[in-house]
């Protein structure tokens, strides 16, 4: 492992890297993005440490309630503490933005890779299919798959993230490409690796940069899928929460109580806003051509 | 060109094959059936049912004979309103649903267009920063987000515009026209302005300009033609995600289009209409990317050229 193609790699990298990070930290918006991004994940995953309600715990005798010092976000009609939903609710969307991109990045590297490695006809046959499934009806699908097999979150993740890998494979591909043709590839082809680990341990890795960048891209993506899919009724199943299914109930009482819509509203945006910025910015430092616009 | 849209149509056909065959059977193959909810169904009554719409034939029987009504372009017998054909039911729900995103679409590409122009011509100042933020705006604030709160705000505080309807009272098109084109809109801004950026530091406007044209004509003759395209390939994956975001916004809104038949039709395993609908759809969308993609090439004679051949 330790030829020459190893070290000049590892040079590269550092010095790339670092000029990166430095291009992040000077770029206002994308700190601005990450600094949000880590409060509310970090309150979200403190959530039963933050807030001295339960999560279900409710006060029928309170109900809806505006926001006040004991209920800093205001009570739901079922008397239910807002902040505290929001936090629970938080995990649940986080968790899907995490896991769907993941099962995403999972099918998009791998089809991606192959292509690109593989070249000729199995690459124009694979990413023919990919053509064909942009241009279908994705809600369609997931719909239908929530729908027809029962109304599970790790059903949700896998559906989502079925349906967002279609851009990871494209930019993997590409990447692929013109990386199969550097020296340390033919060097590691010469060694005699096998093509699996020749793809996934060397080529792969090089391509990590767009890999970031896009993953933070369709994390926002995959927690709108996921609030879309709630907001239908589809998603997250009472008593549990998520941004839009509690986006959803807000709807349903949003003439009499607004903050029930608006506070879960700000959260989701806000959260979106942090992901693209920081998704931006990392795009800008590492210079990858999106192909998203 | 000729050849090229008609490669392209024959391309189309196993797309649609796959589709219609893999809804077909992820469909047949969930638990639950469209008469399985009904609550007191006697099981001679359900048999019967099931009897009437050869539901008790074997699948691959059943396959074989929807495909076969499909070549005669006719989507079967709807099984939760009796009596009713998806046809009708399609042709009942597709206006609203058209017009719906035709509107959404004019919203996308005026307002959208007229953003990216503004950025595009004083990049790097507050006119282009202003616009470019609303933009990012419009990218983050989900459509089931941006419905309520409009209605909220225009319809319920202010009383400016309805809050719910399609075509009965004046007025109430505009906020779902408005909901739906938001995010696009958002994102017209961004490739108009993309787009403009590049084509604006090529050689042939500094030509144009050389030779003393008005800037007017540089911009909207010269520039714009080039500055559109990525605008106009965006369009017909816009049109993809306007008709499925339009499911939110026509329950947001209560509008009897296509996709709130088609939700309903999805909860009450009602297999012909989600067929019909999902068919409907995909026939649609392709048919809209094609068209851009023509379009696109018309504007574009660097593509023009290369598309009769074979890649």
């Amino acid at each position: 492992m330790s030829t020459t193609a190893e070290a000049i790699r590892y040079e590269r990298g550092t010095s790339l890297w670092r000029d990166a990070w430095r291009r992040l930290a000077r770029n206002r918006l994308a700190v601005a993005g990450a600094v949000i991004l880590a409060f509310i994940i970090v309150a979200c995953l403190l959530a039963p440490w933050i807030s001295v309600y339960g999560y279900e715990e409710q006060d029928l005798v309170l109900g809806a309630a505006p926001p006040s010092a004991a209920h800093w976000l205001g009570t739901d009609t079922l008397g239910r503490d807002l902040l505290t939903r929001i936090l629970y609710g938080g995990r649940i969307s986080l968790m899907v933005g995490l896991t769907a991109t993941s099962v995403a990045l999972l099918i998009g590297v791998t089809w991606g890779a192959i292509a690109g490695y593989f070249g000729g006809r199995l690459d124009a046959m694979m990413m023919r299919i990919v053509d064909i499934l942009y241009a279908l009806p994705f809600m369609i699908f997931v719909v239908l798959l929530t729908v027809v097999f029962g109304r599970s979150i790790l059903l949700l993740f896998l559906a989502i993230g079925a349906v967002e890998w279609l851009t990871m494979a494209r930019i993997i591909r590409g990447q692929v490409q013109s990386l199969k043709c550097q020296e340390f590839v033919e060097a590691a082809v010469s060694l005699g690796l096998s093509r699996r680990a020749i793809i996934f341990r060397h080529i792969v890795p090089n391509a990590i940069g767009p890999l970031i960048v896009y993953t933070t891209l369709t994390i926002p993506a995959v927690m709108l899928l996921e609030a879309f899919i709630s907001f239908l009724g589809l998603g997250v199943q009472p008593p549990m929460s998520s941004w839009g299914s509690l986006i959803s109930d807000g709807v349903e009482t949003m003439e009499e109580y607004p903050w029930l819509l608006i506070y879960p509203g700000i959260t989701l945006s806000l959260t979106l806003f942090a992901l693209n910025f920081l998704g931006d910015g990392l795009r800008d430092a590492l210079d990858v051509r999106s192909s998203r616009d | 060109m000729a050849r090229f849209i008609w490669q392209r149509l024959l391309q189309a056909i196993p797309v649609l094959f796959v589709v219609i065959s893999a809804t077909f059977f992820l469909v047949r193959f969930a638990p639950g059936g469209p008469f399985s909810q009904e609550k007191a169904v006697l099981p001679e009554i359900k048999r019967a049912l099931e009897a009437q719409y050869h539901l008790d034939q074997p699948l691959l029987v059943q396959y074989g004979n929807y495909l076969g009504d499909l070549l005669h372009g006719d989507f079967g017998p709807s099984f939760k309103y009796p009596g009713r054909s998806v046809n009708e039911l399609i042709a009942s729900g597709f206006p609203a649903t058209a017009e719906l995103g035709l509107y959404a679409l004019l919203v996308a590409v005026i307002l959208g267009m007229a953003a990216g122009l503004m950025a595009a011509l004083r990049p790097h100042t507050w006119r282009d920063y202003l616009p470019m933020s609303l933009a990012m705006t419009g990218i983050c604030m989900p459509t089931l987000l941006l419905g309520p709160l409009l209605v909220l705000v225009f319809g319920i505080w202010l009383e400016w515009v309805p809050v719910s309807g399609w075509g009965d009272v004046a007025g109430d098109k505009i906020l779902p026209s408005l909901t739906l084109g938001a995010a696009y809109a958002a994102y017209v801004a961004r490739l108009t302005r993309g787009g403009m950026l590049e084509v604006l530091s090529q050689d042939y406007i500094r030509t144009a300009r050389a030779k003393g044209l008005p800037e007017r004509v540089v911009i909207f003759k010269h520039a714009l033609r080039g500055g559109v395209i990525p605008v106009v390939s965006f369009l017909g994956p816009a049109f993809a995600g306007l008709l499925s975001g339009s499911f939110v916004v026509e329950t947001v809104f209560q509008i009897p289009g296509l996709g709130r038949f088609f939700v309903q039709a999805a909860f009450n395993r009602d297999y012909t209409m989600i067929l019909g609908t999902t068919t409907f759809l995909a026939v649609l969308i392709i048919l809209f990317n094609l068209l851009s993609d023509v379009l696109a090439a018309w504007l574009n004679p660097r593509v023009r050229g290369t598309l009769g051949e074979k890649k």
